[in-house]
This record gives structure tokens, sequence and C-alpha cells, in this order.
């Protein structure tokens, strides 16, 4: 399939790694975005790479230590994880966990309070334990987004931002061409991974995605004294120190919203900064003092099993469908290269991939977000 | 796995917020004479009113300058906060008389949030500000909220501005008048315009000494009878120069050299070039706004329940254009500036690396990072100050952004070939104060909210290791995680 040339929808992370692993296989390829690359959920989430739930997880831990050698640019990437635990409910939960984790043979160790504040001079003697993932890890992705992004064009690959796809041309059972309101560009297949709005753009090539949308936020606070090791969370927050030091952390309850075909009309936060601030200021009391100097919220897509989507549609036969139900930062490297497998060879070559394909929704019931109460609030 | 749905999501967001402490029709923030007389109007309406101001704030955040460009020149006097206090009721009497009228009154209280229902957020219980003061934080539900926050400092780079004694009128002129609290003794102000003669005027009448103003244009800028009046007093105006470096020591500036070759002595060099209209409630809410040089800058177009009282509104329009007058200085100082200059003081984010779109030097900078720059960025579309802050951290810092975000902007359109409007301003964000997280948080939490909290969606099928699937592990693996959506 040398030679030819893919279009992808979509500038986050999926898009953008989907089309650097497609660039370094001499495919010419182009990214179109509606505005600037990450500019929804990749450049806006936690940053958290340890997906051991999914099928693509022993890839996503091979390549994150090698994404700043084989991007050219830095990712922030950084290894390992350790959960504390403030609860004695968490206690039990993390401990399961671990023990699963143990089974799978992820390394993994338990801490006592004593060896929590050890490893996280943040922490206070207010915990339960914790527990050290030896695998797992973080990195930066606004940083990452741009990496890709960058990689991509050294490659030969196209970004075109500020150009947001309308509609498809088809012919002969497949994609012809990519519609934007200024052109449209001729291709031998086609890469959805659009986010939120891929419902919307699949509708137009008669393919029903089930997909539903939520709101969620994170705080970021001034600079911490550097910990030993940057992916601190637990206590049901998910979150990372950043290289210069900030704490930025997330978790908590999401809102369904309603997204049209334009996208996110808006991606508010609101007063759960401050829910946040008290679960970060327990988790870390040593940083209790430090300054929270930002909120943000980004707006994530969820299937209905909150697996990702990742499947080659039989009709139009030539598009990729890619959507990440809200793990989709930590897997990029793997998505990518899963996305690349399934444009030139069809199928993936590195992972057992089908429980991410669109047969699993063959029974689903019209009603799914409705049974599951994801709705938008009236 | 069979699920069993009960059609509620307990771990989405709806009914668990914690509500507002207390409800007024008309909230106003920003106890200036306009704040002031919002409120009594307000109050003389029957409505209920609460009127709020931040200062005096914290040494510590003076320190930060937030939110007016302090400088590191207060005296040990700004850490006394009830002297402070007292200051503010002095130096606003009518605050005596609102409160008499029966305003509410809360000082050394921000609101760092305003937050109502819209595109993207349905699940606010009531349209609420966020209030903090030294001790904790908390909301405040409002019928009508007016924003007179007033105008705040812009901050200017050049060689050696990151240092002690280099700071803003309007810090200048509060440390003066309110707090007899300035440490410096002899002044060099940038700018001619009115507030820069007006500064001049008032650090005099103080006893203090002004080693002479500094104009970027060919004539003063400010009214001829200003002018005069500084002429009278025997101030010079260096016309057509700017500033080349501030020298220091120890306790920060102690000269500063023109384009002229002319070395002053002094120990403060207040930027007077312009303030710029407070709106960063307006922006982390997403509130209309438009560029109107002529009123300093972005000013609110205001929304149903949000309005704009004062500086805040926009400065009054003399027909000078405040942008137009900026660009100058920018574009000169621009010119003066070595590469190392730092722009960011929070992140020491250099020229060369803004305009470069360099990351910060924790981190390895290969050829291909070196290859980039703002001129590279540009090949895929316009400048846009909050993507290059991702890159180079430029605004990322504890001043959140009143420092430099201004001048970044300028900065771009400049480098870009643009005019000044058609550069985004980096976006400000809740809270728009730096909010200790303790002090931020919430200890009075809803029980709802610990029940719905779950590190992520609480969707029970996400987290199952795939090779759990089908076995036994995937049900207990569902039954110690998740509350959620099922039974
Ligand atoms: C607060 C938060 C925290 C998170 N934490 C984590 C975490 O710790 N770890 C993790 O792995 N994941 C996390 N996620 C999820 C993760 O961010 C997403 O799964 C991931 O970024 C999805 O990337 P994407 O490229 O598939 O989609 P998106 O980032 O949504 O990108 C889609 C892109 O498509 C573009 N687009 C859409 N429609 C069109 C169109 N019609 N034409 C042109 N362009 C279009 C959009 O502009 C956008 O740039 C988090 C998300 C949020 C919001």
């Amino acid at each position: 399939m040398s030679g030819s040339e893919v279009v992808i929808v979509g500038g986050g992370v999926t898009g953008l790694s989907a089309g650097w692993w497609l660039a370094r296989s001499g495919v010419k390829v182009t990214v179109l975005d509606k505005f600037i690359v990450g500019w929804e959920a990749s450049g806006r989430n936690g940053g958290g790479a340890s997906h051991y739930s999914s099928p693509l997880f022993d890839e996503e831990q091979r390549l994150w230590p090698q994404m700043d050698d084989l991007l050219g640019y830095p990712t922030e990437h950084q290894k390992e994880r350790i959960l504390i635990a403030m609860t004695e409910r968490q206690w039990e939960q993390y401990r399961f966990v671990a023990e699963r984790h143990r089974r799978l043979d992820h390394p993994v160790e338990v801490l006592d309070v004593k060896q929590v504040q050890d490893a996280v001079p943040l922490a206070g003697d207010n915990c339960f334990g914790g527990v050290h993932y030896k695998f797992g890890g973080h990195a930066n992705p606004q940083r990452s987004v741009q990496a890709y992004a960058w990689a991509l064009q050294d490659l030969g690959g196209t970004i075109i931002q500020h150009n947001p796809v309308t509609g498809f041309e088809t012919a002969g059972g497949k994609v012809t061409a990519v519609k934007t309101a200024s052109a449209t560009y001729g291709c031998d297949a086609v890469v959805v991974a659009a986010g939120p709005q891929i419902p919307h753009l699949m509708a137009q090539l008669g393919v029903t995605i089930p997909l539903a949308s939520a709101r969620a936020e994170m705080i970021v606070t001034e600079p911490a004294p550097m910990m030993p090791l940057g992916g601190v969370d637990g206590h049901k927050l998910y979150g990372r120190q950043t290289l210069r030091g900030n704490l930025a952390y997330g978790g908590g309850p999401h809102e369904w919203i309603d997204v049209d075909e334009t996208g996110p009309a808006a991606r508010p936060s609101t007063p759960l900064a401050r829910n946040l601030a008290r679960r970060l200021a327990e988790l870390l009391p040593k940083a209790a003092h430090l300054n929270v100097i930002r909120s943000w919220a980004g707006v994530i897509e969820n299937s209905p099993d909150g697996r990702p989507i990742i499947d080659r549609l039989t009709s139009p036969d030539n598009v990729v469908v890619a959507s990440m139900s809200g793990v989709g930062f930590g897997l990029s490297p793997a998505s990518g290269h899963a996305i690349r497998d399934l444009v030139i060879d069809e199928a993936c070559s590195f992972a057992d991939i089908s429980i991410l394909g669109l047969s699993r929704f063959a029974g689903l019931e019209a009603d799914w977000r409705e049974q599951r109460g994801w709705m938008p609030i009236a | 796995m069979e699920l069993n749905f009960t059609g509620t999501d307990l771990c989405a967001v709806g009914g668990t917020r914690s509500a507002a402490e207390a409800n007024y029709d008309v909230v106003v923030v920003g106890a200036g004479p306009s704040g002031i007389a919002a409120a009594l109007e307000a109050k003389q309406a029957g409505a209920s009113v609460l009127l709020v101001d931040e200062n005096p704030v914290s040494g510590a955040l003076m320190g930060n300058d937030v939110p007016l460009y302090f400088g590191g020149r207060m005296t040990a006097a700004t850490q006394h906060s009830e002297r402070m206090l007292e200051a503010v009721f002095m130096s606003m009497p009518a605050l005596e008389e609102a409160m008499e009228a029966g305003v509410e009154l809360l000082l050394g209280t921000c609101a760092w949030g305003v937050y109502r229902n819209g595109p993207g957020v349905q699940s606010l219980p009531e349209r609420v500000v966020g209030l903090a003061d030294a001790e904790r934080s908390w909301l405040v539900g409002f019928g009508r909220i007016v924003l007179a926050t007033g105008a705040r400092d812009l901050a200017l780079a050049f060689p050696g501005w990151n240092q002690p004694g280099v700071m803003g009128a309007g810090a200048l002129q509060m440390l003066l008048t309110r707090y007899d609290a300035f440490a410096g003794r002899r002044i060099l102000i940038l700018g001619s315009h009115d507030l820069a003669l007006e500064t001049a005027l008032i650090a005099v009448e103080h006893g203090l000494e002004v080693a002479g103003l500094v104009e970027v244009r060919a004539a003063p800028q400010g009214s001829a009878d200003l002018v005069a009046r500084l002429g009278a007093a025997g101030i010079a105006i260096h016309c057509s120069a700017v500033i080349v470096s501030a020298k220091g020591g120890i306790d920060g500036v102690e000269a500063a050299t023109l384009t002229t070759g002319e070395i002053i002595a002094c120990d403060t060099i207040c930027v007077a070039v312009g303030l710029v209209p407070s709106i960063e409630l307006v922006d982390a809410m997403h509130g209309p706004r438009e560029l109107d040089g002529k009123r300093g800058g972005y000013v609110p177009r205001g929304e149903e329940y949000v309005s704009a009282v004062g500086d805040c509104a926009g400065l009054a329009d003399s027909g000078f254009d405040h942008v137009e007058y900026r660009m100058d200085w920018v574009r000169a100082l621009a010119s003066v500036c070595a590469p190392d200059t730092i722009i960011c003081q929070c992140e020491d984010v250099t020229r060369a690396d803004l305009i470069g779109v360099q990351p910060p030097n924790y981190l390895t900078r290969p050829p291909a990072m070196c290859a980039r720059s703002l001129e590279t960025l540009l090949e895929d579309g316009p400048a846009n100050p909050d993507q290059i802050k991702r890159l180079t951290r430029a605004g990322m810092g504890v001043c959140q952004g009143r420092r430099c975000r201004d001048q970044v902007a300028m900065l771009l359109a400049i480098e870009a070939g643009q005019p000044f409007g058609t550069i985004p301003l980096a976006s400000h964000r809740a809270p728009v104060r730096p909010l200790p997280m303790k002090i931020l948080a919430d200890w009075n939490e809803p029980a709802e909210m610990e029940a719905a909290w779950d590190v992520w969606f609480g969707i029970p099928t996400q987290w199952v290791p795939v090779q759990d699937i089908g076995t036994p592990y995937e049900d207990e693996h569902r039954g110690m995680l998740y509350t959620g959506m099922y039974e």
C-alpha cells in the first residue's frame, strides 16, 4: 500500500499516532483537524499510561519508554506508578488489584505506611498503605500530541488544521474522498479518529457507532518539590507530578453531555475543583499549602462497555474507525500501530483486538444510553 | 458477565454538588468606586447585596505579583493584615456608607470563579460565585453578578526586568495612596500617557524622587496639562527612547540604561505603559468579550445576569489607542531584548525559547526539536498563545500569566506580522487567583459526592483485564471495584 494516500479525520493522539505509524510505512498521510492538534481530550487528560485491561497493554508498555527516541521530540514519559489508599475500602480495593497484577505477572509491590512515606515525600501518615506498580507510567499529553504531529511531518505527512471534515465521497463501496468546507481530499483509505464527533461522521457512511460523551475535570497546582516518582495517585484520583513539579490531578463525577456534529460547544470546568483539591490535599498532605492555579475540563466519548473501538468497516471497506473511550492517551503508541495494521494489512499484527471490534454491539438495545443513565441533564 | 442496568449512573454528577452557603440578589466583585456605587444602587432598589473585595491581599500573593505587579517593592507593613484592612477602610470612606445602607461587605475575600449552566454544563443547581478568604473557600448563589474588578498592570519585559524593583503603576499607586507601604525612593517611569504622568505626580506628592519618564514615541502622550505640571516639577521626559537594561544588586534595581545611552540611577522602574481591564473571571467563564484598544484591551460584553462596571468594563475612552501604544513599546523593547531575556518569570522562559517554541530546560532538545520554531509552527496555522504555552510553558506559572500573558500575545503578533487582535489571548482559568489546595478544598462536601466519586467513569467492564473476561475473575473484579450503574 506504499505510495497510497490515507486521510485521517482528527488530530488527537489517536489520529496523529496512526498517521505517524502510516508515514513510517511510507504511506502518504494527511491529517485534518477542525482546530489545532490536541485541542480536545488529547491535550486535556491525565497522561496516564498503564492500561492493563486492554489487549493493547503489552504494546503500550513496550513502546512508551522508546517514544522520545522514536519521535525525536520529548514526551516527558516517566515510568511506574504508586497508588496510595486513604480509606480502608481503598486499601482493600488496591490490594485486590495488586493481587490481580501478580497473577498476570505484572510486577507490583505492596507498601506499608512507612514505605509509602519513603517513596512519596509529599504523603503523610494518614494513609493505609500503597501499591507500587513497577510498570505503566505517564507522559505529558500536550507535549506528546505535538511530538506525534511533528514526527509525522518529519516523515513527509501533512497536517491541516482549522479544517473540519464535513463529509465523504464514496464509489464502489469505498470512500474516495474526504470533504471539508474548503476542499476535497482524494484518498485510498480513511481513518476516522474524531473523538466525540465519530458518530456524526460515521452516520454519513450509514454506520452506527454507539458512543456517549461526557465532560471530566482536572486541577493543577504550582510546582511542588520533585518526588522520586511522579506517577503518584490513589484516593480515587488519577494524576501525576509533572517534570516541572506541578501536581495535575483529576477524578470524580463526570457529566454526560450531547455533542453535535461540530464538536464540543465548550469545555467548562465547575466547582468540582474544590472536591478535587480536597482529595489531593488528603492524598499529599505535605503539599496541601500549595496553590491550585488552574482547572480545566475535557470531553470524552465512551462506548457502551467503556472499551475502545478500533475496527475496519466491511462497507465501505477502506475505513478504519478509532474511538478510545477515555483511555486513549496512554494507549496511543499502540492504538496507532493497530490502526496502521488495519489500514495496510487488514489485521492487527501484534495482538488480538477482536474485543475492540464493532461486532460486539450487534445486539445492543437502542436505548443503551438510557439504560445506563448516560443521559445529559435535561 | 450479566449486567442489570438501573437507568441511573451513580458516578455522574447530578445532585452531588455542594449547595451555595448563601444567596444574594446581587453580588458585586470589587469594592472600588464603581463597585461600591453598583452595590449601593442595587441595595437602594431593594435587592440583597454582597460586596466582596480581595484587598487587602496577603503578603504572599503580593510577592507573586497577584493581582497587581508589586515587583517586590512592598514594605514589611504589608505583612500586617489588620493594619492593611484598616488602610482599605481609611482609603474608601464610601465603604462605611455602603455598609450602613445594608450592603454586606467582605474584604480580604477574592472571587475565584463564576459558574452557571450553559454549553457543556447543565449540572449546576444554581448560579454561583466561588469566594475565598485566608481561611477557606465557599460558594455564594446570585441572581445577578456585577464585575467591578478594575484594571491590572501591564508588565513589559526588558533585560533585567526580572528583579525586585520593576513594578507596575497600579501597584505603585496602591502602595502609596492606600497602604503607605512602598519600599523605594527614586523611580524611573516608563510611559508618558496619563497613567504615567499621574503616577509621577502622585510619587512626588508622597515625597519620592522621580528620576524621569521614558517615552517610546517622539513626544509625551498624555494631556498637556499633566505634562506641564511635570515640567514645573522639573521632571524630564526622555522621548524616542526605551529602556535597554536594568542593572541591579542584591536589593534589586539600581540603575537603568536607555537607548539614548543615558544611565539613570533609580531603585524602582515603574512600568506605566498601560492598564488592562481585569477580565479574568469573564475569561474563565468563557464569557463574551471584545477587543477595544481605546478602552485598554479586551472588555467584557456582558451577558444575562453578568455585567461589568468601572475599569473592568473598559478604561475611559479618551480617543487614545492603548493597544497601538503598547504595541509600539513591545516592538521597541523586542528590538533591545537579547535572546536570553526572560519573558515568563515564573517558568524562566526566554524570548529565544518562546519564539523558538522550545521546551523548558529540564527537557532535552534533540536536533528535530531544535529545528522547530514559531516559523515552522505558523506553517500549520495562526499562532495561538495557548498552544505555545503548552509547549514553552510561558504563562503556566504561579502568577497565572498576569506578568506575561499580554506581552506574549503581542510578541506573537509582532513575530507573525499580524495585528494584535488576530492573536487570541491565552486563556484564564478558575481559580483566577492562586488558592492553596487546603483553602480551595470543599471540607463540607455532601455525602452524595463521596458516594458518586469514582476515579474514572465507574464502567465495570472498562478495567477488567482482557485475560479475565469470561472467567470468574471478571465478576470478582466488578464486585470489588464498582458500584455505579449496575446491580
Ligand atoms: C480530563 C481527562 C482525563 C483523561 N485522563 C486520561 C489518562 O490519564 N490516560 C489516558 O489514557 N486517557 C485519558 N483521557 C482520555 C484521553 O484523553 C482520550 O481517550 C484521548 O485523548 C482520545 O484521543 P483521540 O485522538 O481519539 O480523540 P480526541 O482527543 O477527542 O481528538 C479528536 C480530534 O478530532 C478532531 N475532529 C473531530 N471532528 C472532526 C471533524 N469533523 N473534522 C476534523 N477534525 C475533527 C477534533 O478537533 C480532535 O482534535 C482523559 C480525558 C480527559 C478529558
